[in-house]
């Protein structure tokens, strides 16, 4: 067995070992899957340093005639680079979840959980095909839905985690079309041998097909990385336990989409038409998201836009791999700009869930940040390491966000449109982020519970301390060039591009600072925005009409014509029957015993008169 | 002698039940040597690999016309087998000791038959036979339903699954005897199923007169599958049955429709599909998309899940209607999956009755910390009916959309009618989901009262998701003994 398969099967075993063997002993079995967590991450610096990463290991799950699905492993570039990012943020948020778990009732299912999310998420990073790719991509839905609804007890939680199920089946819906088709066109679905098939001009695909194929495959990560129209799955999935949002919400599996177009990149780049479409589906994402963001009051729900909106980025950016630039797609320098995002994202965002989940756990689970209110005196560490990944967010110089955003820009130049509404998305960005934290860490505390506030142990520093580093360096050459050298990622010719980005934050700052400061209750609401859109409500409309109206007619005409008609009718028919040829009343079983008969005579005839 | 044996113990133990000898342990003895039995015949098959028929024996009875009272076991006989013997087991086991109304005979009894019947179809080498047995097994069925059903009307639920299924028979036995009169003369009378699919092959019947067959075969089978639009008795009679029979009825006998089309209509009226191909891709678009919708309008959970397993049938005809070794082979691992995971459910829905004043989904609420057990496995049984990785459900499934893409450059009819038959995975989510979070989680309801019973049978219901995941994680265990 490869390194790489110990660091696949180990968290399956420890979730599995969790729900058979420790239910009982919860402590136990939150030891057992953080020290697979553990394990996994140490095994991974031990990948990375390999030198040889082709044979990783391979095993056969189904094989008819052409067909062959593999569970297979392959592993370079990119895929590196995410491994590191679910392995230690995965091992941190265990560690922060030993804290902040610590009194709940279900703590052992919380931790196979979390211990099924690692196996999933990594057989996801791992996947050498399509059809593999889809299988994990359906279990971390699972692990995410198991998660999301940890406290079913609760209807709000219970509702958020089939929510977020049933939005990724649609997607998914979409995805796997995506992949039959491909399978049709080439005949297999190794990512290899169809970027083969590809280049060697085999294989019976033809152009549309094809940008229907990736588009379909889009709808994946439409899904998984809840981009516009099937974003509504995640604000709510913050019903979720806090390190929970950091880990699948925000750092690594809501990513995914982002990390499986990069896998599929071969495709993107002759898909020109699909390719613009996932442009604008990024571009619009980050739009609204980051609209919606500046008027929500829950703080978890603003770092939930805030993901949005930045997945969009991420989605802009590697849909300008299939955008012809002098002749030549731009290919991997879009996608490595929009996987750079993902990375340093990765670090800082995960900080400020985290970050939050301290807060929450200080502030006796209260979640509104009108509530909260001169954290910053009470909460040293945690204020700090939160400002810290607010202005990586914001992207300001040197953290990571300001490199990675920088890169994301540099392709949106391709399309000034594109680049204005980046812009606008970054402004707002700096905006939100700055209300958030003004609101909450300055100011008066508005509530006991914000007064009361005191840090949090050191066990839940530890991951934040350990996340602000990365936040701070992960944009920097030496953080990123053992998987991707720093040539192929797009930088910014000049100065120009980054001074302005970087005053548009400063505007951001600026305006957030100014507008929020010293207010107890939101000072400027706008209904539309605080609504989002209203779109959950248009969803819940349109599910009323296209779903539960159809069902109620379908269940209808099943009582009425099928039931009803057809089948009292033949009923009634077959009664004449009996009742004319013998002649008596029909009861239930005789009418069976009559057919019966029947037909045992007319077997006894044929074999007579086949005899004869 | 070995498939002779599996076919016979039950009629065995039924007979010693009836002589007066204990009901339940002795039921329990049968199926239980039937499982050990079904094991070895299955290491055979994995051993030989399944293409050729194994352990064949044969009693003739009549010399010209040959009809003989044959048994043995290929590859689909044999994963069908094995579905046989497990349901069985794990429907005895759940099984109480009395019925109702104090009774024990017939009440374990009719399990037994049902189960004889259902291995004597699928591992008869005989035409005759293989429709016989099922009728054999049909007649408990209905007088369970009739005798010890749930709801106040049961005996119209009995009459009505009688009339159909009985009306299907009597079609089916029409299409069989065109197709036996068709195929075999005066002087190669015969009714092997593996002589007649020879002749079949050598005299290529023409395209119309296939054409005709073909139908009363396809329908008669069909409607013993509750296909579309011939479901409506499914549904109710799952929901009126007592739960044993519920299982095997639903997760067993029911699959026999889908082996004989794939048994007897296709290989031996190859054409006879052809032309009736787009007809049967819209009914069985009729069973995942109507039927599904149906299925989410569903009030009470018995017949939700009733609804839920005729909905599932559209994809093993949807495998069938591939018309290649991926469809066919997927076919048959959903009918071994979706007997299991059928079976399970009616298990777990059967131990919630008992403890339940009503299935009613709207009444029920936040079972999941009062049953804690029910509400893990209902869990693993409803992601296995939803189709996730892991489970033997999500294998099949897959195989058989490959199955319908194989070597597709275009989207032609059958892909248009696979990819509207994926969207079923977003409708069974949504049932399934539902049905979930309104009796595990959330709140518990108002005025629910939780009876108490004694203990749980933990034991068959762990077997099945055991085997469920088993094959999900491996479904080469089942493929490898299917053609290819």
């Amino acid at each position: 067995m490869t390194t790489a398969f110990i660091i696949l099967l180990l968290p399956l075993v420890a979730a599995a070992s969790n729900l058979l063997l420790l239910r009982k002993k919860a402590n136990f079995s939150a030891f057992v899957s953080t020290f697979s967590a553990a394990i996994c991450l140490v095994l991974t610096f031990g990948l990375i340093r390999q030198d040889d990463l082709n044979n990783l290991g391979s095993f056969n799950w189904i094989k008819i005639a052409d067909l062959k699905l593999d569970i297979g492993i392959e592993l370079h570039g990119l895929g590196l680079g995410m491994i590191l990012v679910v392995t230690l943020i995965g091992f941190l948020v265990h560690l922060f979840s030993l804290g902040y778990m610590r009194e709940d009732a279900g703590k052992a299912r919380y931790f196979s959980g979390l211990s099924l999310f690692m196996f999933s998420m990594t057989g996801i990073v791992f996947a050498d095909n399509l059809a593999m790719m889809f299988i994990f991509w359906e279990l971390v839905g699972v692990s995410s839905y198991l998660l999301i609804g940890h406290w079913y007890h609760k209807n709000t939680a219970a509702e958020a985690a089939k929510k977020a199920f049933l939005v990724n089946r649609i997607g998914d819906f979409g995805f796997m079309i995506g992949i039959l088709l491909i399978w049709g066109s080439f005949g297999s679905v190794n990512f290899v041998e169809i970027e083969g098939s590809l280049r060697n001009g085999n294989g019976n695909y033809d152009k549309g097909l094809l940008n229907w194929s990736v588009f379909c495959i889009f709808c994946g990560a439409i899904g998984k990385s809840a981009q516009v129209p099937l974003h509504v799955w995640l604000p709510d999935a913050m019903e979720g336990p806090t390190p929970v949002s950091a880990l699948i919400h925000a750092a690594t599996m809501v990513a995914a989409g982002v990390f499986m177009l990069t896998k599929v990149l071969f495709l993107i780049e002759v898909a020109p038409t699909a390719a613009s479409v996932i442009q604008y589906v990024g571009a619009i994402t980050a739009l609204i998201a980051a609209l919606m963001a500046t008027q929500q009051n829950d703080i978890k729900k603003i770092l939930a836009y805030s993901t949005l909106s930045q997945l969009g980025y991420m989605i802009m950016a590697v849909g300008f791999a299939g955008l012809l630039s002098g002749g030549e797609v731009l290919g991997e320098k879009a996608s490595n700009a929009g996987f750079f995002h993902l990375y340093t994202h990765a670090f800082f965002k995960a900080l400020l869930f985290l970050g939050s989940g301290a807060i929450i756990y200080a502030c006796h689970h209260e979640q509104n940040i009108w509530k909260m209110g001169g954290l910053i005196g009470r909460m040293k560490v945690t204020s700090f390491t939160f400002l810290i990944a607010t202005a990586a967010l914001a992207g300001i110089y040197p953290l990571s966000g300001f490199y990675s955003k920088d890169a994301i820009m540099t392709i949106a130049a391709n399309k000034p449109l594109l680049l204005v509404i980046g812009s606008f998305v970054a402004f707002l960005t700096a905006f939100y982020m700055t209300r958030l934290c003004v609101v909450v860490f300055f100011g008066r505390a508005r509530s006991w519970s914000s007064e009361e506030a005191k840090e949090v142990p050191l066990l839940m520093l530890v991951p934040l301390l350990v996340l602000t580093i990365g936040a701070i360096f992960a944009g920097q050459t030496f953080a990123y060039s053992w998987f991707v050298p720093s040539k192929d990622i797009p930088h910014p010719e000049g100065v120009v591009l980054p001074l302005i980005l970087t005053a548009i934050a400063v505007a951001g700052i600026i305006a957030g600072f100014f507008l929020y400061r010293g207010r107890d209750q939101e000072p400027y609401p706008v209904q539309v925005l605080s609504r989002k859109f209203y779109l959950d409500e248009i969803y819940i409309i349109l599910v009323r009409i296209f779903q539960d109206a159809v069902a109620w007619v379908a269940k209808q005409i099943d009582r009425l014509l099928i039931d009803g008609l057809l089948v009292r009718g033949v009923a009634r028919l077959v009664t004449e029957i009996g009742s004319v040829l013998r002649g008596m009343q029909s009861g239930n079983l005789q009418g069976y015993a009559f057919l019966f008969g029947v037909g045992v005579i007319l077997v006894l005839y044929i074999i007579n008169a086949a005899i004869g | 002698m070995i498939i002779d044996l599996i076919v016979f113990i039950p009629v065995i133990a039924a007979l010693a039940i009836g002589l007066g000898a204990e009901g339940r342990k002795t039921a329990l003895g049968a199926a239980g040597a039937n499982l050990i039995l079904g094991l070895i015949v299955i290491s055979e098959l994995m051993r030989k690999g399944g293409e050729e028929l194994i352990f064949e024996t044969s009693t003739v009875i009549l010399e010209n016309p040959k009809l003989t009272l044959g048994f043995a076991v290929d590859g689909m006989s044999g994963v069908l087998l094995l579905l046989t013997v497990i349901v069985t087991f794990c429907a005895v086991y759940v099984s109480p000791e009395k019925a109702p109304d104090g009774k024990v005979k017939l009440y374990h009894i009719a399990p037994l038959l049902i189960s004889a019947g259902a291995l004597g179809a699928f591992c008869s080498t005989d035409l005759f036979f293989l429709f016989a047995f099922h009728e054999l097994a049909l007649i408990p069925t209905f007088l369970m339903i009739g005798l010890y059903g749930h709801g106040r009307d049961k005996l119209a639920v009995a009459w009505k699954i009688t009339i159909y299924l009985g009306v299907g028979s009597l079609i089916l036995l029409g299409g069989l005897i065109a197709l036996y009169s068709n195929l075999t003369s005066a002087e190669s009378a015969t009714f092997n199923i593996a002589d007649l699919t020879a002749i079949a092959e050598t005299m290529q019947l023409d395209q119309e007169v296939q054409k005709w067959i073909f139908l009363p075969l396809f329908l008669g089978f069909g409607i013993l599958v509750s296909l579309f639009p011939f479901h409506s008795w499914a549904a109710p009679a799952y929901a009126s049955a007592p739960t044993s029979i519920a299982m095997l009825h639903a997760g067993v006998l029911k699959k026999f429709g889908l082996y004989g089309i794939l048994r007897v209509a296709m290989p031996m009226l190859p054409k006879g599909f052809e032309a009736w191909e787009g007809l049967i891709l819209v009914l069985l678009l009729g069973n995942i998309i109507y039927v599904g919708f149906v299925t989410i309008s569903q009030k009470y959970l018995d017949r939700m899940l009733g609804n839920s397993s005729v909905m599932h049938m559209g994809y093993a005809f949807l495998g069938i209607a591939c018309v290649n070794h991926i469809g066919w082979n997927g076919a048959v691992l959903m009918m071994f999956a979706h007997g299991i995971s059928i079976a399970l459910l009616f298990a777990l829905c059967g131990s919630l009755r008992e403890r339940l004043s009503t299935l009613e989904l709207s009444e029920i609420g936040g079972l999941a910390s009062k049953v804690p057990f029910l509400a893990v496995s209902f869990g693993f049984a409803a992601f296995a009916s939803i189709g996730l990785p892991g489970f033997a459900n999500f294998a099949s499934e897959i195989t058989i959309l490959f199955g319908a893409f194989n070597g597709a450059g275009e989207v032609g009819n059958l892909q248009k009618a696979a990819i509207l038959a994926l969207w079923g995975v977003v409708i069974s989510a949504v049932y399934m989901l539902r049905a979930y979070r309104n009796v595990f989680q959330g709140d518990s309801a108002q005025g629910l009262t939780l009876v108490r019973r004694d203990s749980l049978n933990k034991i068959p219901i762990i077997l099945m998701i055991v085997v469920l995941l088993l094959t999900g994680f491996f479904p080469n265990l089942i493929l490898s003994m299917l053609p290819s």
